[in-house]
């Protein structure tokens, strides 16, 4: 069975940051910050997307680089401050 | 003993011309700068020193170029260009990630006597289209990844003829797109080098502005002169050094200080294609054994904030020098340096019109932490007046203003004669940053003079935003501004009035948001939005952004009245 909240990440992912004909497939481990389809600055919007879609306040200290780069690892961030989801 | 020795010294009596001699430049067969990166360097007997240390972004994949390298490929890269009909002065611009391709196509395109222009690789589509379409360019290289945002643009671009792919084969590709191994491309031993002379242009950086879209600050060849002896005196760099400057050559910084300076040394340096990883970054002075680095404020704040345990989890014994470039750096950053590093950053102050460093912190020199140091031997530094242009007194802030001439300095914004003549005023450079200078002549910088945001270091223009922001369909009004951050020194803040039938709220700030990043950058993308029913206005219509933004530093701009009639 499909983990909804992983999926929904990947999918936001593969829409606003991979480049269209890349041929960039996001898997749970991908390295997204270090793997540069996640910029720095651009961090900035996944962390608001993630704060609007589950409702959430995610602590600066919690979006780190390393915190947020992969689909796993986004999906743990989530989960501390939304258990139910 | 450091390269410079003692500063007072060197500023009696300063002369270019060491530069020149130590470069062997008015014997060399050409003036052009990649003669100096790569031949010279083989010449007197540097061939197999390695120039280039590089690791991918995964860290998994280490290569090592030496200058023979360098010199072969880009060679190849300087015949590709011929063949494919680009001619001596056509803007070619590179558009990669931090891959060594980006270094040899830049070589590769001097010696071909073309005006390198490296861009930023996150800039999208208009973000490409206006600094293209501005330089006419007519050939890009590029990765496959970024294929698509060339063929997007390709009708708006007339001039583009050419787009180079350099790490794919060619399928998928369309007509006018080449696919170009330079390792598999048949070896070109010997190239001649175009000949130039020191004012022929080189180098095209695109750089913002409070008004209008960016403008390209050109350099000519003769830029290595200055470059060269900044980056021997301020970087300290010597023969036996590995030296990482942590800058995309997207920016002035990554050309002047992280290809055309250390290499016309034969210095080795350190490329690594990812971008702040901090674990990354100390495995990397660790095992390279890094010992001059080069980075930002941003970069450093962000290494503070990851604390002091990480670094003692690493070796970082092998740094012996440190400096920092982008924006002022905080005392306290110089500070935590010391403690953690042994050493201390040396701030320096420079920007992409003056093409190397004007004003600095030297080696033997006190530091006074929060300072970005003295002018640089061979630069007549100082503030002026804002209204007068004439020097001020001790202590008093005015506009840093250099005396015009050194080797590097920008020849012109690119076919923007007004714009250009405009920054010159009474016989000086006026730079459009504000500071003062204390009694022992150490430069304190205090902000722009203008509304440009300077945002991890990168100038971003407002007006590119607010374009931008205009699009979308439900702005209806738009004003961008700095707003303070405790890493990047600004972000980018947006404050809209929206169009009749838009309600505010998160999703239309996300959906905002990510629109300007896609059609700009993640610079210029806005990282906070406040909805406001209309923007305050001047009587004549224009949008008061120094009221909008003195409200986000808590800065007292006095009479309001005052700003409504400008």
């Amino acid at each position: 069975m499909g983990d909804a909240l992983k999926d929904k990440i990947r999918e936001y992912v593969t829409n606003e940051y991979v480049e269209e004909g890349s041929g960039v497939e996001i898997g749970d481990e991908t390295p997204l910050i270090s793997g540069g389809i996640v910029d720095s600055f651009s961090m900035v919007s996944l962390k608001l997307f993630l704060e609007n879609q589950y409702k959430i306040k995610i602590p600066d200290a919690d979006a780190s680089a390393e915190a947020f780069d992969s689909v796993n690892r986004i999906a743990l961030v989530v989960r501390k401050f939304a258990p139910k989801v | 003993m450091s390269n410079i020795g003692s500063y007072d010294e060197r500023l009696k009596n300063f002369d270019w011309s060491i530069a020149r001699r130590e470069l062997g430049y008015d014997q060399a067969p050409t003036k052009n700068i990649a003669y100096f990166l790569a031949d010279r360097n083989c010449e007197q007997g540097r061939g197999a020193k390695v120039a280039m240390i590089w690791e991918n972004a995964e860290g998994d994949v280490a290569r090592r170029l030496t200058f023979d390298d360098l010199r072969r490929y880009s060679n190849a890269y300087a015949r590709l260009l011929e063949d494919l009909g680009v001619g001596p002065g056509e803007r070619v611009c590179i558009f990669m990630d931090k891959i060594p391709d980006l270094y040899l196509s830049f070589i590769g395109a001097l010696k071909r006597g073309a005006v390198a222009q490296p861009l930023f690789s996150a800039f999208r589509e208009d973000s490409l289209l206006v600094r293209l379409m501005n330089a006419e360019t007519t050939a890009v290289f590029t990765q496959k990844k970024f294929v698509q945002r060339f063929r997007h643009l390709r009708a708006k671009l007339p001039h583009l003829k050419h787009v180079v792919v350099v790490d794919g084969d060619a399928s998928g590709l369309q007509a006018g797109e080449h696919a170009f191994d330079v390792v598999k491309a048949p070896p070109v031993e010997k190239y001649d080098i175009y000949p130039v002379d020191e004012e022929t242009p080189s180098v095209l950086h695109y750089t913002s502005g409070t008004t209008g879209a960016p403008k390209g600050a050109q350099h000519v060849h003769g830029s290595l002169v200055s470059q060269y002896l900044t980056t021997k005196w301020v970087l300290d760099v010597t023969d036996k050094d590995v030296y990482w400057c942590t800058a995309d050559p997207g920016w002035v910084t990554g050309t002047s200080y992280g290809i055309i300076g250390p290499w016309a040394l034969g210095i080795t340096q350190l490329v690594l294609e990812v971008g702040f990883i901090p674990e990354r970054w100390y495995k990397a002075i660790e095992n390279y054994k890094v010992t001059v680095w080069y980075s930002a404020p941003t970069a450093i704040r962000l290494l503070m904030k990851e604390g002091d345990a990480i670094v003692k989890r690493h070796d970082t014994s092998s740094l012996r020098h440190l400096a920092s470039v982008g924006e002022p750096l905080n005392p306290e950053a110089v500070i935590w340096s010391e403690k953690v590093y042994g050493l201390p950053f040396n701030d320096n102050f420079w920007q992409t019109e003056t093409g190397c460093i004007v004003i600095s912190n030297y080696p033997g020199m006190p530091i006074k932490p929060g300072s970005m140091g003295k002018p640089f031997p061979g630069i007549t530094a100082t503030v002026v007046d804002a209204k007068n242009y004439e020097p001020v007194r001790t202590g008093t802030v005015g506009l840093i203003a250099l005396r015009p001439g050194w080797p590097s300095m920008f020849r012109q914004y690119w076919r923007n004669e007004a714009v250009y003549k405009g920054k010159f005023h009474n016989g000086w450079y006026i730079c459009g940053d504000r500071a003062s200078i204390d009694e022992d002549g150490y430069f304190w910088f205090v902000g722009r003079d203008d509304d440009v945001i300077n945002t991890g270091g990168h100038l971003v223009g407002p007006f590119e935003i607010e374009s931008a922001l205009l699009e979308h369909p439900a702005v209806a009004e738009s004003a961008a501004v700095g707003k303070p951050d405790p890493v990047n020194m600004e972000v980018v803040k947006a404050f809209i009035a929206l169009k009749p039938g838009y309600e505010a709220s998160d999703g239309l700030k996300l959906d905002i948001i990510n629109f300007v990043r896609k059609k700009l950058s993640p610079l210029a993308m806005p990282q906070d939005i406040e909805f406001m029913d209309g923007l305050p206005k001047t009587r004549s219509g224009k949008i008061m952004r120094r009221l909008l933004k003195a409200r986000e530093t808590g800065e007292d701009i006095g009479d309001v009245s005052t700003l409504e009639n400008d």
